[in-house]
């Protein structure tokens, strides 16, 4: 399936979707699929301040514990309370209603270290061959 | 597909909660396969057991099955197994992780006049489990499934294939495991998935199994169980038999029930949101009494999070209130009894 064109990825299967200097942050079909059930999210606390490949929360299926890494630096303006409730949303809509985190950016937009979708769907077709 | 004990395992074939859900309301079926099957053939295949294990062999009437523990000189567990008294042979069933250490173990302590043989190769075991696995597997087959009791195990066809039955499981449930020549696998997988499809069948995977068994209290070797966990921390006083003459870690075994000052296994049930996982700190107020075991959601218990624990001796009543730790912060924590689920019967 391909990946949505409008926003970045990183090898770590998060997907991130500038919108001026904010950005929305979730994890990719690819994620989801392979965690399985998820039962759990924990999410950073609005205000924490996020750096980029650091682990901001944790995303947990029946069997395994996955961390989400920060695509960007910057500083969490709003979490999405809806999937911490009822964190199988992720399942069912992981590059929509099943966003994560928003962020604002610690600097200009940069999509240094982010793959393009193109580039994404490239990784995941050889992961699952 | 996940590496285990040498085999390639799905860890779900769809969802471990459909699986689960699948054994606990209607019929799931498991490829076993991995697990060691030894068959022991012999006058004194009873006493060499005994003398390595902690719960009675000796006693087991022809067809009964009998969980087992084979224990170290400390008393800790070397693994923990099903055995099999059918007419005139011992089936000794493994797990896939210790198949080499129990092999090494019973042919270095074989009598003379017992044959010992590692079937594992060119034997497969399917199992069927949950409350419509009779209903299921009773038209396929010429055994009389009504006069076959938990813990009991026949010979007869399935499918018309011939098949050792058992009436054992690792899920809780009733159900059924079926011990067949490993060519015939494919072909039994295939009959009972078409049959099974009027009774809601799924096929499951690791991952409900793991689920399962933690939900019913059954012990997971390397776990709640481990060549440093005894059979008594982990609770299974009942398959430690004291007055059975000598066994391997016998001594270790009395001297620890008779000090009782030994940490044991319990059950958790957690407050919050977050799962329990294996390794997490346990803590009462400021001192740490143990560590997390095993952790999941239980769907049986409408997803709320339990875990096994192992924790100081001062800590295990019911209903005591203790803390989680994890990732830094502490999430309360109450000792339930296990098991967690039991089926309505």
């Amino acid at each position: 399936m391909p990946q949505p064109a409008d926003r970045k990825y990183t090898k770590e299967h998060e997907w991130v979707k500038f919108d001026g200097n904010n950005a929305v942050v979730g994890i990719t079909e690819y994620a989801q699929s392979s965690l399985g059930d998820i039962v759990y999210v924990e999410l950073p606390k609005p205000g924490s301040k996020v750096e980029r490949s650091k682990p901001i929360g944790v995303v947990e299926s029946v069997k395994a514990v996955s961390d989400i890494y920060a695509p960007v630096s910057g500083t969490v303006t709003e979490v999405n309370s809806a999937v911490e409730d009822d964190p199988a949303k992720v399942n069912v809509d992981p590059f929509g209603d099943g966003w994560l985190v928003k962020l604002t950016l610690a600097g200009a937009p940069d999509g240094d270290g982010l793959l393009e979708a193109t580039a994404y769907d490239e990784l995941v077709n050889s992961l699952s061959h | 597909m996940s590496p285990f004990g040498g085999f390639l395992m799905p860890i779900q074939y769809s969802s471990i909660l459909d699986e689960h859900n699948a054994v606990r309301t209607a019929v799931g079926m498991f490829d076993l396969s991995h697990m060691g099957q030894f068959v022991a053939v012999g006058e004194r295949v009873a006493p060499m057991l005994d003398a390595l294990t902690a719960n009675e062999v000796a006693s087991m009437r022809p067809n009964q099955a009998r969980y087992n523990i084979f224990t170290n000189s400390q008393g800790g567990a070397h693994d923990d197994v099903i055995i099999y008294r059918l007419p005139e042979r011992w089936l000794i069933i493994v797990n896939a992780s210790n198949t080499a250490k129990i092999w090494d173990l019973l042919t270095g302590s074989l009598p003379s006049g017992v044959t010992l043989r590692d079937r594992t190769p060119e034997s497969a075991l399917i199992a069927l489990q949950g409350p419509r696995s009779q209903a299921l597997l009773q038209p396929l087959t010429d055994v009389d499934l009504n006069s076959l009791r938990y813990y009991y195990a026949t010979e007869g066809d399935v499918a018309g294939i011939r098949a050792e039955i058992a009436r054992t499981g690792y899920t809780g449930e009733d159900g059924f495991e079926l011990f067949i020549p490993a060519g015939e696998a494919p072909r039994m997988w295939q009959q009972l998935s078409a049959a099974g499809t009027a009774f809601g069948l799924r096929p499951a995977g690791l991952g409900a199994r793991d689920v399962l068994r933690l939900e019913a209290g059954m012990p997971l070797y390397g776990h709640e169980l481990a060549e440093d966990i005894t059979p008594l921390a982990a609770g299974l006083d009942w398959a430690v038999k004291l007055d059975k003459p000598d066994f391997t870690g016998k001594s270790a075994l009395l001297s620890q029930r008779q000090r009782g000052d030994y940490d044991r296994i319990v059950g958790l049930t957690m407050g919050g949101k977050a799962p329990a996982r294996t390794g997490y700190p346990v803590w009462r107020k400021e001192e740490r009494v143990g560590e997390i075991r095993s952790g999941s959601p239980a769907p049986a218990l409408g997803g709320k999070n339990i875990a096994t624990a192992l924790v100081r001796h001062d800590a295990v009543a019911p209903g005591s209130e203790l803390e989680v730790e994890i990732r830094g912060s502490r999430h309360p924590a109450t000792v339930a009894k296990l098991p967690f689920y039991k089926r309505a019967r």
